[in-house]
Formats: structure tokens, C-alpha cells, sequence
């Protein structure tokens, strides 16, 4: 790999200048008063266009990436991201519309392309969760499922109930317990089975009439099918409760089973994991909400109609909405790349998805369980949880493990989550990858086990092929470096 | 079209290896019962349809104006290496940077991003970014009530309407009040008491007033209070930073700062604040730190706050926010530099004051703005603002927004903004229309 590089800060020179600003064509006026302006400068770096682009280019070849290396990273569905997509989001008609152009009297007539393309989008995603509406408004999962527990509660409070508690099972992502205290709720966490599906016993015990929503992902973190999610579903009900779906896993059951259809109420779906759009080393996501036609009221504004005529517009709105999670419409470039990879797939497209992933994920599982402890051994979905306890007799932790995967220029599938497996590798192929690859890290992770046993020095201390080597972490925390200078 | 590379012949093979007959079998711990019935999403279909398709919906937005619409969302032009750069498949596919030592690209980027938005706002730390300016007010709301542990938030009238909606639906399900206010926050009017947590005001304001907030700062401090302040980042070229009038935190949007319009997303929101505030930040941070050769390296750091290790008692649920959009204003702010930043933001105020100089000599027509503006102002018209507005989007202008659409009472005002992609005769134009259009 490359070397690491100075900071652009670090190779500014006094005087030196990138941009050229247009020159003014107007008179000069007499300025603000001074009590308005600032009197310190904002030491910007000082650099030419080809510094920035020398700079960020290099940058950008410390990093892996789905375009350069296998990145299987659990729970986080790296697969390919059309080129395609990323030329659809950047045409002028939409690249160039103000958000506030459709706020103009008579303004959604001007926007017919962009009311369109999400309005399309939220059918689609409609009929693939089995919900009634949906809103595109969320910019990311997280973001989603506080929504979700917004509409849930304002159903709740139209009836009268004031209810206490969300529940949640232990493997749960962190993001559903933390999104729901966002929406105001206290949690209660259900431990899970061995078999790795919650443990609807224990489910029964905390369930109650304060009970406002429980969370579920389906398949779970764990890559397991929750098979008891029909008398889960019919549970919560007769409590008075709802059920959240946290889409993070849709990617898994398209065209095989409906959220809706198996007794969830509301969903997200993260686009950037099932839908093909890029992450971006972090964002911008989307997280659109899907809720049964009862909830529907509660949706956050805008929504988004199709009238007889095939023309879209903004619905006026509701008195129970929720308000609004958005600035505007969202991400609005990730739906367009999102609804543009649906179309592209197609019915067929998107169940061969969920095939082809689940395929690559048991491949994966079926060929390593002779060399790393697999605690819940039976056929999983898209993704499939190991753990390093094999390995720990001899020093050797998930991270190591990790960190000999980036030796070996594979991205590590995501370590220590769930937290219910000790020393956990949550591993997610996607559909997109094929059996070279897959062998190639199936023989990595061999090598792997291997070195554990007659090298473990080795692999605590990889890696060492990259442009840092292990970084201290506490020192970070302690030393709080945040900014240059 | 279709991504995945298994041919039929290698599914097969895969699926005997590991001991399957069908790829069904893979799906048999779905029960029966729940089984998918109907699922009616149409054919595939190839790249070349899908973009003509997009194309004929793009098509039938309209584009083509000569636009002076503002209201938080600004048409600057941004330079071509910054699309180029952050269109680095190394950036753009890769995830949240959880193994550091593959991931240095995203992070030192990331690193450099607080660097400036620190700069820009003077203040001590920034994240990693957050989804949009009006997200990270709120975000910065719920940091103001668990650092002073105080739960009334007191907003000053001229912060974006758009954002008040968005902050009020964060704090609805808390025990949190929103004391939203009418009017401007004055020393002698509505002021913070001891139960106040923060108080947010906007500068320049959603109407386009520039303040200098710097006693209402200390009224607020007296009470123990903390001062929140949105900000448009292009306008701190020139203005007084929320620093200088001692704010606590700082927020804003991002998309001045090198993003597209795109319908108002994806975009960024930026939260920056005093280093004491620190562990009440949310989201993602970076840190720098060293390697085991003693080498500079950087890492997600202070994740003890965050959901994925604190659960339930995060400070923020946030996850994935918005990297590749903080990347860009990083590689856009690196391009105008110290001097072309200042430039720029100076030559907006100067574009803009030149207009309010032209509408001024219109017979009847008004600058509402008591205050100095920077490059959007509210004009006010003697008649309703709507039809001025439809009146010049005939003559291919789109003259601002009629501010009675979101106030009623305001039919009359306008709010326009003029940046850097206004030239003198777009601005001359302008004005003779107006005046054409009363």
C-alpha cells in the first residue's frame, strides 16, 4: 500500500492559491460595520488545484473499498455499487433543482421529475416490505427507525395509551435501543435462545399493556431467520403493541418474505445496504419508513401523491404527522440511485439478490466451520457469525484475525458485534461477489487459523504491509487530537 | 441487468459442496405460512433504459432559470476537481472507517474536515459530520439539555422554519419544551431563565439579517444557559465567527461549502462546539494518534459516547451520517484556500448589496432588513409577493420566495439571494422586471 501523507495543512504554502475567484463586476459598497465582521482569518490552507488533487487522490489509495477489495464486512452489506447509478444522480435535472422550488405556488409542477422519481420509489418499496406507505424522508437507517417510533407513538397516544417501554432482543444493532430513547422510550432487553432466536419466554415475562413497539431484525444479527416471528408478531398485538422491522437485513428475504406480511407494522430499509447505493466511507445513506395503511397518518411531511391525472403533488398536511425528520425530501440523490437499481434488477434481479447472497454466505459458513468455532451451526442467511474462541488458547483474538485479513488485502468482516458472541466475525459476502473471491478468502481465513496456531506473534502483530500499523486507540481517547494545529 | 457474477452452473456446484440440493433449501427456516405470495415489482431492465427513463424525469424538472433562491440552500458553483475527487471509488465505496489501518484515506480526510470546520467557526472541536443543518440543530438542543441538565430550549424567531419543524419533532417524545418565539430575542424582551438550556439564534437569520450576538451571549452565560448558533458557512468568510460572540456550539449546513442542490439532499450538517462540551458531542469523531513505529495515524475515537458500544444511553443514535459530502466541503475549501475563501464570501455580500442598491430605487418597494445583510435580503413589495414571483418566473427569473408561503402575514415580503453565479446584467435584469412586474 501507499505511504501515509502530510496534512493538507502541512503543505500549505504562504501565498499559494487554488481557485481563481471571479473577478467583481459590481462597485465596490461600503462594507459591513465592524462590530458585524470577524477579525480573525480562517487559516484555510494555501495550496494549488493540483496539490488538492494530488493530496486527495493519494488519500483515497490508503483506503480499501468495495471497487478494489473483497469487503465483507457484516451487517453492513458491501456489495457492488453500479456505475450507473452514480451518473443517473448527477444529471442536471436533478443535480441543479432547488428544494425550494416546489414551495413556490404552483412549484410541484416544476418538479414533476423529482416528485416522481420518489414517489415511484416509495411503491416499489412498499410492495418489496408489504406496506402500505412509505416516506423517503429519513437520511439513514438510525434515522429511520426514530421515525418509525415517533409514528408508532403518535398511534399509541391518538389512542389514548401513554406506553413506557420498547423491547428489544439483546442482538440487537445498538442503533434500535438508541433510536427509541430518541422517540421516548425506555428499554427492555430479551435474551436469545441458543439456537440464536430471541427467547420468546423471557419475551412473554416483559411483554405488557406499557409495551409500545418491539424491534426486530429478521434475519437477526445473527444471520438467523426468526422462525417464531408469527407468534412473536401475534404476541405483541394482543398486548396492544407494534412491531418494528429494522431493515438492515432486507437484503436477505426479497421476494421470499414480506415484513408485512409477517406481522410488522412499520420498517426501514437501509438503501445503501439492499438497494446498491454507495456508502460513501460513512454516508450519506437513506432510510425510508414503510408503515401499514392505520399508521399512515402519522408519516412525516412531505408526503407525496399521485393524482388521476398522473400528475404528482405534496399532500396537504396532516394534523397528526409527525412533523418533519428532513430539512427537505432527504437524501434525494441516493433515491434516485436507489429507485434506479431497482429498475434495473427487476423482480427476477432482486430475488436472485437475496439467492445468490444467501448462497455466498452458507458457501462461506459450510467451508470454514472446520477452522473457526461457529456458535449457531445451521444454515444462515446472508451472513454468517463465527468466533475466534478456537483461536484464544493461543493469544489470538477476532481483531487479530482481523488485522492478518488487511495483511492479506481483505477487508475484516465486522469484529466484536454481536455482542452476544464472544470474540465475533459477522461475515457478509453479498451476492455480488463470485466463488474466486470467496475461495480466495475462504483459503485467507485458513491461512489465518493456521498462523494462529504455529505464528500467533504474527498476527498480533500484523499488520505491517500498510501505511500505519496498529493504532493506539486509548491514546486517541486520552489525548484528544481532533483538530490540526 | 444484473450484478451477481454465479453462473448457473457454479450455483449448482456451490450448493452441492455444501451438502444442498436447491436454493430453496436455503430459505427453509422461513415458515410456510409467511411465504411471499405476490411480488409485483416489473422486469429488469437494461442501463441504457433505465437512464433514458431517468433522463425523461430529470427533463421534466425545470433547470433553466436565472435563479435567486435562497432560504438555506444556495446555488454556488463548485469547481470540477471536488466531484472528481470524491468521485474516488476508494472514497465513495467504502464504509465508516472501523479498521483504521485500511481506512487512513476516509479518516485523515475526515481529520482535516474538523480542521476547517473549526477554522470556519472558531471553535474548539467538530464531528465527523452529521445528516443536515436542520438535524444537527437539534442534535445540538439535545447536547445543550444532557450538558446542562436543564430541559427548556428558547428559539429565537429568525431560525429557518424548516428547521424548527425538524426541531420539534426530535424533542416531541422528550421532556423537553420549545419555547418558540415569535419575535427577535431581545435584552429587554423573552430572555433565559434557570430552567433554559440553550437559546438558538441563527446568523444571518432565515430573513437575512446579520447580528452580532455577543451580549445576548453573556445574558445567557449569567443564567448558565448555553448559546446554540446556526450558521451559513460561506458567510464566515467575512462575518463574525460564532466564536467571537462566545456561542457554545455550532451548527449549520454544509451545502454551500461544494454540495449540489439535488432537491435539497444529500447535503451535510455540521456541529462543532467548546472543547468542554467534548463528551456531549454526537456522532462520529476522528482522532489522531500513533502507530506501534510511533508513526501520525487517525482513528474513530471517544466511541464510549456512541450507540454501537453505549446502546441505549448513547448520546445520539446517529450511525451512518453523511462522510463523502464532508469530504467534499474539505476538498472545496482546500481549492479556494485562506484568500479565495474571504474572496468569495466578500464578493457574495458585494453582489448582493449591489441588487439591494437597485430594488432601494424602485418606487414602492422596500428592504424589509432593519439589520445589514450578507447575500440574501427580504424585500418588501407593495403588493402580494406570489404574483411578483409568478409574474418574473414568465420572464425566466426565479425572483426568491414569498416569505407569506411559511409566515402568514408576510404576503408581501420576498427573500432573495444573490451569490458569486449572479452577474451585473443577471442583477439589472432583475430589477427592471420587478419593477415591470408591480
Amino acid at each position: 500500500m501507499n505511504k501515509m501523507e502530510k496534512l493538507i495543512f502541512e503543505k500549505s504554502v504562504p501565498g499559494r492559491k487554488g481557485l481563481r475567484i471571479p473577478s467583481a463586476d459590481v462597485p465596490r459598497t461600503k462594507g459591513l460595520p465592524a462590530e458585524l465582521l470577524s477579525s480573525i482569518d480562517s487559516k484555510l490552507p494555501e495550496v494549488s488545484e493540483q496539490d488538492v488533487v494530488r493530496h486527495y487522490t493519494r488519500l483515497s489509495r490508503l483506503n480499501f473499498s468495495v471497487d478494489t477489495e473483497f469487503y465483507p464486512l457484516g451487517s453492513c452489506t458491501m456489495k457492488y455499487n453500479p456505475k450507473v447509478l452514480e451518473k443517473v444522480a448527477e444529471l442536471p435535472g436533478f443535480q441543479f433543482i432547488h428544494p425550494l422550488l416546489c414551495y413556490l405556488e404552483g412549484g410541484e409542477g416544476l418538479v414533476q421529475g423529482c416528485l416522481a422519481v420518489i414517489h415511484e420509489l416509495e411503491v416499489l418499496i412498499a410492495e418489496i416490505t408489504g406496506m402500505d406507505s412509505v416516506t423517503t424522508s429519513p437520511m439513514a437507517g438510525a434515522q429511520g427507525e426514530m421515525t418509525g417510533i415517533l409514528i408508532i407513538s403518535a398511534y399509541h397516544k391518538k389512542r389514548g395509551n401513554n406506553k413506557k417501554y420498547v423491547i428489544v432482543p439483546d442482538s440487537s444493532h445498538g442503533t434500535n435501543p438508541a433510536s427509541a430513547v430518541m422517540a421516548g422510550y425506555e428499554i427492555i432487553t430479551v435474551p436469545s435462545l441458543k439456537n440464536g432466536e430471541m427467547d420468546i419466554e423471557e419475551f412473554k415475562k416483559v411483554l405488557n399493556g406499557e409495551t409500545a413497539a418491539v424491534m426486530m431484525t429478521c434475519p437477526n444479527t445473527l444471520g438467523i431467520f426468526e422462525t417464531r416471528i408469527g407468534e412473536i408478531a401475534r404476541l405483541a398485538h394482543n398486548a396492544g403493541a407494534l412491531m418494528y422491522y429494522d431493515g438492515a437485513n432486507l437484503n436477505a428475504i426479497m421476494g421470499k418474505v414480506k415484513p408485512g406480511e409477517a406481522g410488522f407494522d412499520v420498517v426501514h430499509v437501509n438503501l445503501h445496504k439492499t438497494f446498491g447505493t454507495p456508502h460513501g466511507g460513512g454516508g450519506p445513506g437513506s432510510g425510508p419508513v414503510g408503515v401499514k395503511k392505520e399508521l399512515a397518518e402519522f408519516l412525516p411531511a412531505p408526503v407525496i401523491k399521485k393524482n388521476r391525472s398522473g400528475n404528482y403533488s405534496l399532500l396537504p398536511e396532516n394534523d397528526n404527522c409527525i412533523g418533519r425528520v428532513a430539512g427537505f425530501f432527504g437524501n434525494f440523490g441516493v433515491l434516485v440511485k436507489a429507485y434506479a437499481y431497482i429498475l434495473l434488477l427487476g423482480r427476477e434481479g432482486l430475488i436472485n439478490v437475496s439467492e445468490q447472497a444467501v448462497l455466498n454466505a452458507n458457501y462461506i459458513r459450510e467451508k470454514l466451520k472446520g477452522y473457526y468455532y461457529l456458535p449457531y451451526d445451521r444454515i444462515c442467511m446472508h451472513e454468517c457469525v463465527f468466533s475466534a474462541e478456537k483461536q484464544l488458547p493461543n493469544g489470538v483474538h477476532a481483531i487479530d484475525i482481523a488485522k492478518g485479513l488487511i495483511e492479506k488485502g481483505i477487508h475484516p468482516p465486522t469484529v466484536y458485534f454481536p455482542l452476544i458472541v464472544k470474540e465475533s466475525m459477522m461475515i457478509e459476502p453479498t451476492e455480488t461477489e463470485n466463488r474466486e473471491t470467496l475461495d480466495n478468502f475462504i483459503s485467507a481465513m485458513k491461512d489465518i487459523a493456521e498462523t494462529a496456531i504455529r505464528a500467533p506473534e504474527k498476527l498480533l502483530s500484523a499488520p505491517v504491509n500498510t501505511p500505519v500499523t496498529r493504532l493506539d486507540e486509548t491514546k486517541a481517547a486520552r489525548e484528544t487530537r481532533l483538530c490540526f494545529g | 441487468m444484473n450484478y451477481f457474477q454465479n453462473t448457473s452452473l457454479e450455483t449448482c456446484s456451490m450448493l452441492k459442496e455444501i451438502g444442498l440440493n436447491s436454493i430453496e433449501e436455503l430459505f427453509s427456516s422461513i415458515p410456510d405460512d409467511l411465504r411471499t405470495k405476490k411480488f409485483d415489482i416489473p422486469n429488469g431492465r437494461a442501463e441504457s433504459e433505465v437512464v433514458n427513463l431517468l433522463e425523461k424525469y430529470s427533463n421534466e424538472n425545470i433547470s433553466n432559470y436565472c435563479s435567486f433562491l435562497g432560504g438555506g440552500v444556495y446555488g454556488h458553483y463548485i469547481p470540477a476537481a471536488v466531484s472528481f475527487l470524491a468521485g474516488r471509488s476508494e472514497f465513495y465505496t467504502a464504509y465508516t472507517p472501523y479498521q483504521p489501518e485500511c481506512s487512513q484515506g476516509t479518516l485523515q480526510a475526515l481529520f482535516e474536515y474538523q480542521t476547517v470546520m473549526c477554522e470556519l467557526t472558531g471553535m474548539d472541536v467538530s464531528n465527523a459530520s452529521l445528516y443536515d443543518g436542520a438535524s444537527a440543530l437539534a442534535e445540538a438542543a439535545l447536547m445543550a439539555v444532557r450538558a446542562t441538565g436543564r430541559s427548556l430550549i428558547l428559539t429565537d424567531a429568525g431560525v429557518n422554519p424548516f428547521y424548527m419543524r425538524v426541531l420539534k419533532t426530535y424533542l416531541s417524545n422528550r421532556s423537553i419544551r420549545l419555547n418558540g418565539l415569535k419575535s427577535r430575542i431581545q435584552p429587554d424582551g423573552v430572555v433565559p431563565d434557570s430552567d433554559t438550556a440553550a437559546v438558538i439564534v441563527q446568523n444571518p437569520d432565515f430573513f437575512g439579517s446579520v447580528m452580532d450576538f455577543t451580549e445576548l451571549a453573556g445574558i445567557t452565560h449569567k443564567q448558565g444557559s448555553l448559546l446554540i448558533m446556526s450558521v451559513y458557512p460561506l458567510s464566515l468568510g467575512i462575518l463574525k465567527k460564532p466564536s467571537e460572540m462566545d456561542a457554545d456550539i455550532a451548527v449549520g449546513d454544509g451545502q454551500s461549502l461544494g454540495i449540489p442542490l439535488s432537491f435539497g439532499g444529500p447535503s451535510f450538517g455540521f456541529i462543532t462546539s467548546k472543547k468542554e462540551l467534548l463528551r456531549n458531542l454526537p456522532g462520529r469523531i476522528v482522532g489522531e494518534t500513533t502507530d506501534r513505529q510511533g508513526r501520525r495515524g487517525f482513528v474513530l475515537t471517544l466511541q464510549a459516547r456512541e450507540q454501537h458500544i453505549r446502546r441505549q444511553k448513547a448520546t445520539s443514535n446517529i450511525c451512518s451520517n453523511q462522510s463523502l459530502c464532508a469530504i467534499r466541503a474539505v476538498i472545496y475549501l482546500s481549492l479556494l484556500g485562506k484568500e479565495g475563501f474571504r474572496e468569495l464570501s466578500e464578493l457574495n455580500y458585494r453582489k448582493s448589496e449591489f441588487l439591494k442598491g437597485l430594488i432601494k430605487g424602485i418606487k414602492n418597494v422596500n428592504i424589509y432588513n432593519n439589520s445589514p445583510t450578507f447575500n440574501e435580503f427580504t424585500i418588501e413589495l407593495p403588493v402580494k409577493a406570489d404574483e411578483v414571483e409568478k409574474k418574473m418566473r414568465a420572464k425566466g427569473f426565479l425572483a426568491g420566495f414569498p416569505l407569506g408561503r411559511l409566515y402568514p402575514g408576510m404576503e408581501n415580503l420576498m427573500l432573495s439571494a444573490v451569490t458569486e453565479m449572479r452577474t451585473r446584467s443577471d442583477m439589472e435584469a432583475y430589477s427592471s422586471y420587478l419593477e415591470d412586474s408591480l
